[in-house]
């Protein structure tokens, strides 16, 4: 029987670079799952641009709490996908974790829309809904941070294929 | 080659209900832990609400939840409690049949850091008002480095789960 839920390739930093990159990615899968947890040097939060696109190609929407308060917002036309509002990056422990879906990522018909569970219990919860407007196929993943930071080593981040069939 | 979204086991509920739903025993030998519910109380009530504990340690979990019902939306932070209440289920007095959608994703459960997690949950019962509809996501964080071998639910008022409730525990392997 075909394996549905494949991992396509995972890293373990064993520096700490300001961006992790997924490329090449194969293009024989319906879906994509991005799952990493990781820490960094300071509170920040990771953005996502995919197949090199710094354009202001992008969109999201997101639904964040704080602890203390729960808000909605959006941004039209931003170069890149903010992963989160208020579940960010923090100094202590690996309490960072974020599940991303990209959804028919090698489709060249449609956008490309993604959907990011944020999660710091040091600093929020999110739910973030991204589109990139681009028809073409998605090769390509980097994951990034404010430049005032940079992934800690010992951050893990694991690509994960999704057959419909 | 080998599966890498495998199910580790599933528990569903007899006749009679249960007091708890627990797996033990998790095989540490996969990435992440996913966990699927459906999942209704016993108690004389619209909803319960439902506790998880890790390795039957009752110290240091935390986390923050966006909660919605009753076109209300609130927002919470947890701090260093005995147990992570994780979620609302339908009860007694609810719609009948109505169980809720649950999960949660623990990221590297195996890992000598603190544990952190990811929990999602549904509780939508064709009701309009009276604290019987809930939609949360909760960030969840258990503080101790110790490798998660068991996993326990329970509801907050001691009351069981009803017949029928089930939870599915899946391993992910990154390789």
């Amino acid at each position: 029987m075909a394996k549905t839920y494949e991992p396509i390739s995972t890293q373990t930093l064993g520096t700490a670079p300001t961006t992790v990159t997924f490329s090449s990615i194969p293009q024989t899968y319906t879906d994509l799952v991005l799952v990493f947890n990781s820490k960094s040097t300071t509170l920040n939060y990771p953005f996502l641009t995919v197949n090199s696109d710094t354009g202001a190609n992008y969109s999201r929407t997101y639904l964040a709490g704080s602890g203390s308060a729960a808000t909605s917002g959006r941004q039209i036309n931003p170069l890149f996908i903010y992963l989160g509002g208020d579940a960010g990056h923090d100094a202590s422990n690996f309490n960072y974790n974020n599940i991303v879906h990209l959804m028919n990522y090698s489709n060249t018909t449609t956008y490309k829309t993604i959907l990011s569970r944020a999660n710091n219990a040091s600093t929020g919860v999110d739910l973030v809904a991204g589109v990139w407007r681009n028809t073409a196929a998605i090769t390509l993943i980097d994951l990034k941070i404010p430049s005032a930071g940079v992934f800690s080593i010992g951050s893990t981040f694991t690509l994960y294929g999704i057959k419909a069939a | 080659m080998a599966n890498t979204f495998v199910k580790i086991s599933t528990v569903t509920v007899g006749s009679g209900g249960a007091a708890s739903i627990a797996f033990t025993s998790i095989p540490q030998t996969y990435t992440d832990l996913k966990l699927v519910t459906s999942l209704r109380g016993a108690a004389a009530a619209v909803r319960g609400t439902v506790r998880v504990t890790f390795n039957g340690i009752s110290t240091n979990y935390s986390g923050r939840t966006v909660r919605g019902y009753d076109n209300t939306t609130t927002d919470s932070t947890t701090s260093s409690t005995s147990y992570f209440d994780i979620w609302r289920i339908p009860a007694a007095t609810n719609t009948a049949s109505v169980f809720s959608n649950d999960e949660i994703y623990l990221p590297n459960y195996a890992s000598s850091n603190y544990k952190s997690f990811a929990a999602d949950n549904t509780s939508e019962t064709n009701l309009s008002s009276g604290n019987t509809n809930y939609l949360s996501m909760s960030s969840g964080l258990w503080s101790n480095t110790a490798a998660i071998t068991s996993i326990t639910f329970v509801i907050a008022d001691a009351t069981n789960f009803v017949e029928y409730s089930t939870a599915t525990l899946y391993g992910i392997k990154s390789s």
